[in-house]
């Protein structure tokens, strides 16, 4: 618990607020290089699982894809791009690595968003007349939009984390205060660090949360505050009947 | 009956064979042979997961062997965490060190800078049981390092003249050099530069090369100083925690090496420390090789 309390009292001192590596200053980077790359990753993703999931093609390329990036070191692959790019283009280095860590969720959740609607919703709205953009629009879209949310909720909490290494290859962020008190030993600093990360990340998924449940139409609310019933009913049906 | 009798000899025999097996392995694993035998003639020398400290340590190894003592070379063990308990309960006899950095390890943090004040201080903090053989003018420490286009542009040679040097100054370095006592808030109290920072880390020898850091903190026995490009400014405050190539022996052994291991020891220079890592990291010689020619070169074999 001691440790606590100065982790507590580091993240208090007016030292931690002021200079080149001030708590303000690392917390905007930190927030800085996830939304960017969070963003770039949106954009080259998400149009493709949209794309992937109102086809219906190329749906094995996606699984792969999105599964076999999961298993990248991003530690590894920051050093690599970082020595690869040279030490003027550290931030594209780092950015690249966070883009590529945060295309998988982001592809699964465009893709899954699509492919759960009920096929028989898709088949209505042809149906009507509705062209293939009016279709992916009115439809797919906004009954997809809760996996997608959920999606970019996942990127965004794993960029999160994994920009605390940025501070290795001196791009600052929430990571710097652990990084530079493991080898001065200074275990209040280490966890003050830590416990920043972690609440940033609390905060961030909480809001994802509510944005997740805003999201859901209004008409599949309502069918879903009804839903749970039904299944109870059925049961009691068969037990009587049994 | 019959078959439960068959079976609990089989059990029996097993149970024998796997025992036997057990036993065989535990006689094979080195980490249970006895370390230092007691009044024995070898001596256990450990060295650090470094390159350049295995380069020494291999050079106190193979200079014993020449006085015809039995060597255990129990070489890369880790860093200080992890082999100092050993050194400290005595079953490593001899272990290659650092003066100022084993000082801070021991103390948290060091009263004095300059390499005898150091030496004398560690002498103090050192366990009962261990011993401080001489220290070699050989220094790996930090320093403030400029490249030779700005020392001589400039006129750089000790900390101080940071300040002729126009605009915003940046020193690049790792993390922890921010808060270290000699940090750049050291370097304003005892010279009076302005010195911004910037945590370069593993980059910070591309970063000085490339521009993006004006003055960096470069090892002093980095193979970087071998190129002749970089020049590391003098502390004539001695601001810098001084950081000596020091033996520290067990009391076991002490004595018996004192002698050879102190005749290293006033030989082993910086610039020879230099040049013996730069054949390891770039002519890619073998350690036993490099300590070799360097004893023979030096007269002490």
């Amino acid at each position: 618990m001691n440790l606590f309390t100065d982790a507590v009292g580091w993240l208090l001192d007016p030292e931690q607020w002021t200079g080149g590596y001030a708590l303000p200053v690392l917390l905007g980077q930190h927030l800085l290089y996830t939304v960017v790359s969070v963003l770039i990753a949106a954009v080259i993703a998400v149009p493709a699982g949209w794309l992937i999931g109102h086809t219906g093609r190329g749906r094995e390329i996606a699984v792969a894809v999105s599964g076999a990036a999961r298993a990248i070191p991003s530690f590894g692959l920051l050093i690599l791009l970082v020595l690869l790019f040279g030490v003027l283009q550290v931030p594209a280095a780092a950015l690249a690595t966070f883009v590529l860590l945060a295309i998988p969720p982001l592809l699964a959740g465009a893709y899954t968003g699509l492919e759960a609607i009920d096929r028989r919703v898709v088949d209505a709205a042809t149906a009507t007349g509705m062209t293939q953009w009016q279709v992916f629009w009115k439809v797919e879209f906004r009954l997809g939009l809760p996996l997608l949310i959920g999606g970019l909720r996942a990127a965004t909490l794993q960029v999160i984390a994994t920009v605390t290494i940025a501070a290795y290859v001196n791009l600052g962020g929430l990571g710097f205060p652990i990084i530079q008190g493991i080898p001065l030993r200074k275990f209040d600093q280490v966890l003050a660090g830590a416990l920043l990360v972690a609440l940033l990340a609390l905060i961030v998924d909480l809001l994802f949360a509510l944005a997740q449940r805003a999201a859901v139409p209004v008409g599949v609310r309502a069918s879903r505050r009804t839903a749970p019933r039904s299944p109870t009913r059925g049961r009691a049906l068969r037990t009587a009947a049994g | 009956m019959f078959t439960t009798r068959i079976s609990r000899t089989v059990a029996v025999g097993a149970a024998a064979a796997l025992a036997l097996a057990l036993g065989a392995c535990s006689s094979g694993n080195p980490l249970d042979e006895p370390a230092a035998p007691a009044g024995g003639d070898t001596v256990v020398i450990g060295s650090q997961a470094y390159y350049s400290n295995e380069i020494i340590a291999e050079i106190y190894a193979q200079a014993l062997e020449k006085d015809g003592m039995k060597v255990d070379r129990r070489f890369n063990i880790g860093q200080r965490d992890a082999y100092m308990p050993e050194v400290e309960s005595g079953a490593i006899g001899l272990f290659p060190e650092y003066t100022g950095n084993l000082l801070e390890y021991l103390k948290g943090e060091a009263a004095s800078t300059s390499p005898e004040d150091v030496y004398a201080e560690l002498k103090e903090a050192l366990p009962k049981n261990l011993v401080a053989l001489d220290y070699a003018e050989a220094a790996d420490q930090d320093t403030y390092t400029v490249t030779k286009a700005t020392a001589d542009k400039y006129g750089l040679v000790s900390i101080g003249d940071l300040s002729k040097l126009p605009g915003k100054v940046t020193v690049g370095a790792a993390p922890e050099f921010e808060k270290r006592p000699y940090g750049p808030a050291a370097a304003k109290k005892s010279y009076g530069v302005e010195l911004a920072f910037s945590a370069t880390g593993p980059t910070t020898l591309e970063a000085l090369r490339a521009g993006t850091v004006q003055v960096a903190d470069i090892y002093s026995a980095d193979p970087a100083f071998e190129q002749g490009d970089l020049v590391a400014l003098e502390d004539p405050e001695n601001l810098i925690l001084s950081s000596n190539v020091v033996p520290i022996a067990s009391d076991k052994v002490a004595d018996r090496i004192a002698e050879t291991i102190n005749a290293i020891s006033a030989k082993l220079t910086t610039e020879e420390l230099v040049k013996l890592n730069v054949e390891s990291t770039a002519d890619k010689r073998q350690p036993a090789d490099i300590a070799e020619e360097w004893l023979k070169t030096s007269g002490l074999s």
